[in-house]
């Protein structure tokens, strides 16, 4: 029977089938400081142990300090540190990988596990975390769980869930210049709204995403999250070989091939069915900049704020109207132009060396306007010390961005820094949700680039006119 | 472990916002602690109390309303518990008294944390939300619904309505078992599984020994 890539993981991790879904074997389990900690403690304190600590990774990256200089081995926010103490202690104790707040290949989880090759294609593998279907970017099945479910992971090497239904969606066409993978994921957010793949694992398919290089394929995934989908999941090619390589934690050698040898029937078959298919055109698709307090507010830069007309299938008048006073906005008001008090490029949806560079490439010799608060946090330690060695640290400080140790940082807010209340920030995250970045914070989604442009511009502004 | 739920009846609060997130529900710097506890206090800190120091209730908050004193039912909007998939969430609104949310819908982790802690997420169509809450708002606590998860069913005085709940999450909220021993009982199945998949999988399995990075001392 003709089978999608999902189902065709799916089954090879089947161990039992349970009522609407199975008991799935688990290849990789990995824990961040702000969830894992208590889930091993709590573990611990039950009288269980970890099943295979070999295939269990941790690693420091949610309230970690990110101020530049020197890594400090604590938290940003002094209310963060037992956080750290605790993941540091329950790892060691556990006998797991830990990749410590000096380890050098210490960074935010999902741009670790592709980029030390810990996650691979075919894999199962879950973390505490919503964020994790961004990993599916290699060819795997990564799902986010809650902490109990990360205890039952880490105590069986298993996990009992109930059986997702397949969403393609199918991309052709070509990205115009200037437009990127975190476009068409606000684009795609966009027409189908905060719930469009609730209870699907997505695929995303076609030429389009083919000729997307495997970083911009993990921000399209990264984003999955805010169509609410169970996980995404992209089928490796040679592209993804390539990028896996000689990664610390892949196979070695002739092992490798072997094993990439076996990955090329990780694809969906021609004639598999799938329970929903979404077809979109990348030469459609703009730069994009969101308006409200969720992914799904979002429209092209040259946009204006919607009447509540155009959103009424989706929104209450009330949910709207909070949005709008939330972000300081009115109905008609056209986003490009509006002045902004900060701009931040990092976390795990756009902080990878390529998205370092494109940014850059719009920095290079110019400053970011007065008043604009600038940040750039990369998202390992091994993409800053790369950024650095190939100069675009300094290509970001002279433009007067700060630069950053590795980590969440202001993507969210857990008490520590933060943006002021009511300021205004182009971000290169993924959730512009009330108080996200700090309390009344208003955050608009975008691109490194339309962020670079904004704080530049000192006002949301276009990439592409921006570009010299 | 969590307690098993069969049946409850019990004062019921009304919120009925769509989208409330789980940093609506627990804000992050309400999670100070690396404890499953200590966190009712936090339950929607951003809406409960008024801005400022010194935590003064808004007297606008549905929470806040004497009428909905010792409420274990919440009955809200669509998409409940979207956002980040902080456990704490659930543990928070656990502590606080909930036992049954009602809602047309939820985010899917946050739905499973309910089950793994014996808090139980129901689904009930739009229309039956709406008339529960009417009928629930006009003396809350009086007005108590019955929810009844051998049913499926949510009376409220001569009304009842059904709801949704995946087969396993039923069977795991009634049972109250544990789901790490259940799973533990299948061990030998998991073990032979795993030997199997080695010799299908080798590359899966090719990780060498954890290495704890190194760490200064602090001293
Ligand atoms: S960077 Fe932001 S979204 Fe990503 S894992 Fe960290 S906190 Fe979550």
């Amino acid at each position: 029977m003709p089978a999608t890539l999902f189902e065709k993981i799916w089954n090879e991790h089947l161990i039992a089938d349970t009522s609407g879904g199975g008991l799935l074997l688990l290849d990789r389990i990995f824990l961040h400081e702000r969830t894992g900690g208590v889930a091993l403690q709590s573990l611990r304190q039950s009288g269980h142990r970890v099943a295979n600590p070999a295939h269990v990774f941790a690693t420091m990256d949610h309230v970690i300090d990110t101020r530049p200089g020197s890594r400090n081995p604590g938290a940003a926010d002094r209310a963060g540190n037992p956080f750290i103490e605790v993941t540091r202690r329950e790892a060691r104790a556990a006998g797991i990988h830990l990749f410590d707040t000096d380890d050098p290949r210490q960074g935010i989880v999902h741009v670790i596990g592709p980029e030390l090759g810990i996650v691979l294609p075919g894999l199962t593998l879950v973390c505490p975390d919503s964020h994790t279907g961004t990993q599916g970017a290699i060819g795997a099945l990564a799902w986010g769980i809650g902490s109990s479910d990360a205890e039952h992971a880490l105590a069986t090497q298993t996990l009992r869930i109930p059986k997702p239904k397949t969403l393609r969606v199918f991309i052709d066409g070509t990205l115009q210049a200037g437009v990127t993978a975190k476009d068409l994921a606000l684009h795609l957010i966009g027409m189908h709204g905060a719930s469009g793949a609730r209870g699907f694992v997505v695929e995303f398919a076609g030429p389009a995403v083919r000729r997307l290089d495997l970083e911009a394929r993990m921000t399209l995934c990264n984003m999955a999250t805010e169509l609410s989908a169970f996980a995404a999941i992209i089928a490796p090619d040679e592209q993804t070989f390539a990028y896996l390589r000689g990664r610390p934690f892949a196979p070695p050698g002739e092992r490798f091939e072997r094993a990439a040898s076996q990955w090329q029937e990780l694809r969906s078959d021609p004639d598999a069915r799938f329970d929903l298919e979404i077809h979109l055109d990348a030469s459609e698709v703009r730069p994009m900049i969101t308006w409200g307090t969720n992914p799904q507010d979002a429209l092209p830069i040259d946009g204006s704020v919607p009447d509540y007309q155009a959103v009424s299938g989706r929104l209450s008048r009330q949910a709207y109207e909070r949005a709008l006073s939330y972000m300081g906005l009115e109905q008609g008001r056209a986003l490009a132009g509006l002045p902004i008090d900060g701009a931040f490029i990092g976390a795990c949806t756009n902080s990878r060396l390529s998205d370092l560079r494109r940014a850059a490439a719009l920095l290079k010799g110019r400053r970011v306007a007065p008043g604009v608060r600038a940040i750039c946090v990369p998202g390992s330690t091994q993409v800053k010390r790369l950024a650095e060695a190939e100069g675009l640290a300094s290509v970001f400080e002279r433009a007067g961005f700060e630069w950053r140790e590795s980590g969440c940082s202001m993507c969210f807010f857990a008490g520590g820094e933060s943006f002021a209340p009511g300021q205004r920030v182009v971000s290169s995250t993924n959730r512009n949700f009330e108080g996200r970045q700090g309390p009344q914070t208003r955050t608009h989604l975008a691109s490194p680039e339309t962020v670079a442009a904004s704080a530049i511009a000192g006002h949301i502004a276009d990439p592409r006119t921006g570009q010299r | 472990m969590p307690q098993p739920f069969t049946e409850l009846t019990a004062v019921a609060a009304v919120l009925l916002r769509d989208n409330i997130d789980t940093d609506a529900i627990i804000p992050s710097r309400e999670i100070r602690a690396v404890a499953k506890t200590g966190l009712a206090d936090g339950l929607f800190a951003n809406w409960r109390y008024l801005p400022g120091e010194g935590r003064t209730p808004d007297p606008g908050f549905a929470l806040n309303d004497p009428e909905f004193r010792g409420a274990r039912i919440l009955i809200a909007g669509e998409n409940f518990g979207c956002g980040s998939s902080r456990e704490q969430a659930v543990w928070a609104l656990a502590e606080y008294g909930f036992r049954a949310l009602l809602t047309p819908s939820f985010s899917p982790i946050f739905q499973r944390n309910c089950v793994r802690n014996g808090v139980l997420p129901a689904c009930l169509a739009r229309h039956a939300i709406a008339q529960l809450a009417e009928w629930v708002s006009a003396d809350p606590q009086r007005h108590r619904p019955s929810v009844s998860l051998v049913t499926q069913r949510v009376a409220a005085g001569a009304r009842s309505w059904p709801f949704e709940i995946a087969a396993d999450a039923r069977e795991a909220l009634l049972s109250g078992l544990g789901e790490i021993e259940q799973t533990l009982r299948f061990n030998d199945r998991i073990a032979a599984f795993q030997a199997a998949d080695r010799l299908r999988r080798p590359w899966a399995y090719d990780l060498g020994p954890a290495t704890p990075g190194s760490h200064r001392e602090s001293e």
